[in-house]
């Protein structure tokens, strides 16, 4: 009895406000948008008994998946959003490499504080984070400044609601989901292993590449998950720091939802960028697994 | 041992850099006197002051500040229970699925989240508020926090709350006396992690809430989107150094304990001896 509390109140609970909600995603996808309150067509009737399930069901269609289709504004942010998480996960790797190396390097007594560094923005808001690039890189901003001050550039660069600022608040914020899982991997590393390479003849550049980089890569494709999967259906960083042309699926599902108010769409708009998620989730998934499985 | 190279001081050097100038620049143009945020005007604290005076904001704080409380509390007693159940319970029916909904909310888009459990609140005719965002809050902290507390688990000895059972104790005294203890510092960290979560969450607030009820990440959305401003930085400021006040007393405190369990340990192997 008390087990099977124990496994049903967490369990109800995850049923009615996780799978329940994603469910009545599912079936406003298949649904008409409507001037109604609520503002899509049909709603199930049960009073109505058996015939108005089926006639609910015979009204759902897939015209909301076939209009996403037909307007190319939803395949460009699809793939755009692709083209932004993928660039920005490559980004990422290449700042956060050689921190996490360099970490993993320092002296024995440094590493704790420094592991505190890099977990510490992880604790302050996410908002205020990204908002900070702003003032940064607006126009009049401090970067522009400092690079006119020293005659650098004549004209303030343009970079603040480009993509390219999106890319720079990606990094940013994404930084420390990075070099966690790749410096926990570099600090396992046995460092006889190098010797043994360079005494064998390898120069330290390519015991790097023969022996740093294949021992650590359970820890980048780690870290490269973890930016990918949630860059993907980022809203936040390309709505303040992107422009109008930066496409992300989560902004247009934000849009669609409360400036179009069109429901239907807004739903199935979420439910093709899950299918999408389905994908790199599995495979991270997989490489976690075989994480855990090396570890013993 | 490997030299520490010029080349690792310089990325760190850098890397720490870019971690942490924004930040830095934020809370150094919250004390400018100007209202043009990027002209240096000389050193002023009024800005402070406006956002003291601002009932907006501090309405926001405080509605922001209760749904963490809530929130992380019921996150920390569902994710515990959850993580008891996947450690634990061993095979039941929907076994695999409850596993699944655990660890999908952590990499579910916060829009989708947003969008699924307004939908669902609208469903049901509840009116959104307060309580709306509690629920919503409620339901992706208890997955983290349940893959914190599973991770100590994972590691305890089970045979010591057995032994409690032998002793007389009821299952429930067994759980409070030996197993509450023992995971009580991952239970306390998954409420640490809920509660952050929660203050720091814009896009499931900004979903679930309704217009009776606005959260601080929403009062700051509405007003950056309208650019950089002199009482955000104010606010900003204020939060990076609770954040770091926090995060840093409490890795010592962890330190301090865990110099303390070496110590007792080396004791009590001594008087094994």
């Amino acid at each position: 009895m008390r087990r099977f509390a124990l496994i049903a109140v967490p369990y109800l609970w995850l049923l009615a406000l996780f799978l329940v909600p994603f469910v009545i995603v599912l079936k406003i996808s298949l649904s008409d948008s409507a001037l109604a309150i609520p503002p899509y067509l049909p709603t199930l009737d049960l009073k109505a008994g058996w015939s108005g399930i089926t006639e609910f069901f015979s009204q759902l269609d897939f015209e909301n998946f076939v209009w996403l289709t037909e307007d190319d504004l939803y395949w460009k942010a699809y793939l755009s959003s692709l083209k932004i998480a993928l660039v920005s996960t490559v980004l990422t790797l290449a700042v956060g490499f050689p921190i996490a190396y360099g970490m993993a390097r320092a002296p024995q007594h440094w590493r704790a504080t420094l592991l505190l560094l890099v977990i510490l923005p992880f604790w302050t808001s996410f908002l205020i984070r990204v908002y900070s690039w702003m003032g940064i890189l607006s126009q009049e901003g401090y970067l522009n400044q400092f690079l006119m001050g020293i005659g650098l550039i004549n004209e303030p660069l343009i970079i603040l609601n480009t993509n390219v600022a999106v890319y720079i608040g990606i990094v940013y914020t994404y930084l420390p989901f990075m070099i966690l899982p790749i410096y926990s991997a570099l600090e396992k590393l046995d460092e006889s292993l190098l010797e043994a390479a360079e005494d064998l003849g390898c120069s330290r550049m390519s015991a790097f590449w023969l022996v740093t980089v294949p021992l650590s890569k359970q820890g980048i494709i780690a870290g490269s998950f973890l930016v990918f999967i949630p860059t993907l259906g980022e809203f936040v960083i390309p709505s303040l720091l992107g422009g109008s042309k930066t496409l992300m699926i989560g902004k247009i599902l934000w849009e669609e939802f409360f400036s179009n108010r069109d429901w239907p769409v807004a739903s199935a708009v979420a439910v093709i960028l899950l299918l999408i998620l389905v994908i790199p989730i599995i495979l991270f998934q997989r490489n976690e697994q075989k994480q855990r499985e090396a570890e013993g | 041992m490997r030299r520490f190279s010029w080349f690792n001081a310089t990325s760190l050097t850098l890397g720490f850099a870019f971690l942490y100038l924004p930040m830095v620049i934020l809370v150094i143009y919250s004390f400018n006197k100007s209202k043009l945020v990027t002209v240096w005007a000389g050193f002023s604290t009024k800005w402070y002051g406006e956002l003291l005076n601002n009932d907006a904001f501090l309405d926001a704080a405080w509605v922001t500040i209760k749904v963490a409380v809530l929130s992380s509390t019921f996150a920390t007693v569902l994710g515990t229970m959850a993580a008891l159940v996947l450690i634990r319970s061993g095979r039941f029916f929907g076994r695999t699925l409850f596993s699944g909904m655990i660890y999908a909310p952590l990499v579910m888009p916060e829009v989708i989240t947003g969008l699924s459990l307004l939908l669902l609140f609208i469903g049901i005719g509840l009116d959104r508020g307060v309580i709306t965002i509690v629920l919503a809050h409620t339901t992706f902290a208890m997955c983290y926090v349940s893959v914190v507390v599973s991770s100590r688990l994972v590691s305890f000895d089970q045979s010591l709350e057995e032994a409690a059972l032998d002793l007389g104790c009821s299952p429930f005294q067994a759980f409070r006396l030996v197993t509450l203890p023992i995971i009580a510092p991952a239970v306390i960290s998954g409420w640490l992690l809920a509660f952050t979560l929660s203050l720091d969450d814009l896009v499931i607030a900004s979903f679930t809430a309704g217009p009776s009820a606005t959260t601080l990440p929403m009062k700051i959305w509405s007003s950056v989107r309208l650019g950089v401003s002199p009482e955000i930085n104010a606010l900003s400021t204020l939060m990076i150094g609770i954040v770091a006040i926090g995060v840093i007393s409490a890795s010592l405190i962890s330190k301090r304990s865990a110099i303390q369990q070496q110590r007792d340990e080396r004791a009590a192997e001594r008087s094994d001896d």
